[in-house]
């Protein structure tokens, strides 16, 4: 929507630059000292996941599954060594390859379930919080239902129903991802649900109400682009979720075959015994991975909360920051001029109790 | 009124369950489908009654839920007796790993609220966030790796070693709780050597409750820091860690009696996890037997039954943080 239809303030009111508009460049400038440490490593280690993953043909040595090389079968259980850096599964595997390639089933999985969830997940949320009556009461229900069950115990029952437990690469990345897609869906709908009510009673739905927006106008245009700050942070720590989820499957013998894609959890499952006698690649490099990428991503996700929520975010220069505050709601010629007012846009709304926790008026 | 929730929440529940079980076919089919000729498998269906409307499945599923019937497993046991004999464990390794975490968690997150913004804040704030995003196995796996293996100082896997279980089996009577087990037995000794085998599958699955606790506690506090209350105290000349110690970390300790309830869903799956990496003979332990065998049936059963027992220690641990929080009421 045009932000200067009927701009309360008479000064025009510069428009800000793309770069400074990116969700996470802008949380970037606006964070200091050890908060930008965190972002940043965070943000390194996500990107490495990430490029390891979209270029691991060219990173890998060999084939996930290759168990030979040119001169002969790998071996079972070989030590690290310059030919396999961090040496052979018990199965003959090469470990460093699988770690590489590992990388690039779990991004996709990631992909798949969260693009899955938000979508079901928000539809469900603007629809049921805008409309509101019976059937709004009964997702909200089942919603909590929902969340409150153990997420890896509902992904196993789900992957149980998708795939009857055997999986190729696709059919294996499926049933995972929609196995934590479903699980997701609860915190994207309670989150979008909120923001919707919320909205929903702002001035500038009456009017666009008055003026004869159809239902659905109001919902996308008006509704879903002001309910949307909260979702790159849920984005992040879903992720990071996925990936457990996905290796939690796995280690119980539900990933994927080994032929078809490389797996960390699984990888993890077949290195169990390896352990105790004492074999410790097997296991180390692909706990790391799990490590790595978890860590990275929920880095990035933290330190987006922190500055999302002044409370949390440096003390010390909390009063060069308030300036820069996140456009949060565009209501025409009110909280769009982040000013040194700005935290206003921000707190909106919502107020926190004497625990911290975030209470909806 | 909130309690009321309970009734529709177990119900939902327990309806995903049956969608998710029957979408996925009828257990023989799933069990023995490459086993039996199809004139046969018909019968076997016919005589188990899948092959009636699914709504009369249903009626008669909730029918059996309700009286506590939870399905019988692959070899005919019912499910029931899988929870009665091997959710003790569970119940003991979850209490260890919550001691675990109570221990590291709130000392820890009080220290990172009394540091905050400084460098021993960020350090903990990362081994927080270590603490989520270490899979228990693989955390299970490396403390197996160091103190077992490299160190031989703590068992491989277990819950006693059969010299003791022998001994407690000559017990009059069992809780299948093996710290009062080894207790009665009165032989220190066994005491040692169960307690010896608990410590690793605790740290492991304790920590990762332990993160959510740091953080859950950092937060408060820092929160409770900025009340009018503590100012009050503060311009009365009280230290500041005093402050932390004394002040603020009392209210702060009421979000984490809710979020104990959110955790038990953490913990049993977490559970599932830590038991398998330890063959720790419990409940998670078995559904992952099960999953191997495909017993899907059992697997079924158990999720159904856990799903209730979650819901239930939700609502009482609503109860309980209401009785300790007076503002909180239903």
């Amino acid at each position: 929507m045009t932000a200067t239809t009927t701009s309360a303030t008479p000064v025009a009111v510069p428009k800000r630059r793309l770069r400074d508009r990116l969700p996470v460049v802008h949380q970037l400038r606006q964070s200091v000292g050890l908060q930008r440490g965190m972002l940043v490593a965070g943000l390194i280690i996500t990107g490495l996941f990430i490029l390891t993953a979209i270029f691991a043909p060219l990173l890998a040595p060999y084939g996930f599954a290759q168990l030979r090389g040119d001169d002969g079968a790998f071996g079972s259980q070989q030590p690290p060594s310059a030919e396999h850096l961090f040496g052979t599964t018990v199965g003959g595997y090469d470990v460093f390859s699988r770690v590489i390639w590992g990388a690039q089933t779990a991004l996709l999985v990631i992909i798949v379930a969260v693009i899955a969830s938000i979508i079901a997940g928000v539809l469900l949320g603007l629809v049921s919080g805008y409309f509101g009556g019976w059937f709004d009461r009964v997702l909200v229900v089942v919603c909590d239902a929902i969340y409150a069950f153990p997420s890896l115990l509902l992904a196993i029952a789900l992957s149980i129903m998708i795939s009857g437990g055997q999986s190729s690469l696709w059919g294996g990345i499926l049933a995972a991802a929609l196995s934590i897609t479903v699980v997701f869906i609860p915190q994207y709908f309670r989150v979008i649900r909120a923001e919707t009510v919320r909205i929903k009673a702002e001035a500038y739905v009456e009017s666009a109400k008055v003026l004869g927006a159809s239902n659905g106008r109001i919902m996308f245009r008006h509704v879903l682009r002001n309910a949307t700050r909260t979702l790159p942070l849920i984005f992040t720590l879903n992720s990071s979720e996925a990936i457990l989820t996905l290796a939690g499957l796995g280690f119980l013998g539900f990933g994927i075959e080994p032929t078809a894609a490389a797996e960390w959890g699984y990888d993890l499952n077949k290195a169990l015994s390896d352990v105790t006698s004492g074999i410790w690649w097997t296991s180390l490099y692909p706990g790391l991975a799990i490590v790595l990428a978890v860590l990275g991503i929920t880095l990035v996700g933290e330190s987006l909360n922190d500055l999302a929520d002044p409370r949390l975010r440096g003390r010390r220069r909390v009063a060069q920051a308030a300036g820069e505050v996140a456009e949060t709601s565009v209501v025409p010629g009110g909280t769009l001029t982040a000013g040194p007012g700005g935290l206003d846009g921000l707190e909106n709304g919502e107020s926190f109790d004497e625990h911290g926790i975030e209470v909806k008026r | 009124m909130r309690a009321l929730l309970i009734i529709p929440t177990v119900f939902i529940l327990v309806t995903v369950v049956f969608i998710v079980m029957r979408a996925t076919g009828d257990p023989i089919t799933a069990k023995l489908g490459d086993k039996l000729p199809p004139a046969q498998l018909a019968e076997a269906i016919h005589n188990a009654g899948y092959d009636r409307p699914w709504i009369v499945q249903y009626v008669e599923y909730l029918g059996q839920i309700f009286t506590g019937n939870f399905g019988t497993t692959g070899d005919n046991r019912p499910v029931v007796e899988i929870l009665v004999t091997y959710g003790t464990a569970t119940l003991e390794l979850a209490f260890y790993a919550l001691l675990v975490a109570f221990i590291v968690g709130i000392p820890l997150g009080m220290v990172a609220a009394y540091v905050r913004d400084r460098w021993g804040d960020a350090v903990l704030r990362v081994f927080a966030i270590l603490c989520y995003a270490t899979p228990v196995f693989f955390a299970g796996m490396l403390l197996k790796l160091v103190f077992s293996v490299w160190l031989g100082v703590l068992p491989v896997a277990g819950r006693a070693s059969t010299g003791s279980e022998l001994e407690m089996q000559f017990l009059p009577f069992t809780t299948g709780i093996y710290t009062i087990d080894a207790i009665l037995t009165g032989d220190p000794a066994v005491l040692g050597d169960v307690l010896r085998h608990a410590v690793l599958p605790a740290i492991a699955l304790g920590l990762l409750t332990a993160g959510v606790f740091l953080r859950l506690v950092r937060t408060n506090v820092i929160g409770t820091l900025s009340t009018d209350y503590v100012d009050a105290a503060r311009s009365r000349g009280v230290a500041e860690r005093r402050l932390v110690t004394k002040h603020a970390y009392r209210p702060a300790l009421i979000p984490i009696v809710t979020v104990i309830g959110l955790q038990i869903a953490l913990l049993l799956g977490g559970a599932v996890l830590t038991e398998t990496t330890f063959e720790w003979k419990g409940l998670g332990f078995m559904l992952a037997e099960f999953l191997k065998a495909r017993d899907f049936a059992a697997v079924q059963g158990i999720v159904a039954m856990l799903a209730v027992i979650v819901a239930l220690t939700n609502f009482v641990v609503d109860i309980i943080a209401a009785l300790i929080d007076p503002r909180v009421r239903y």
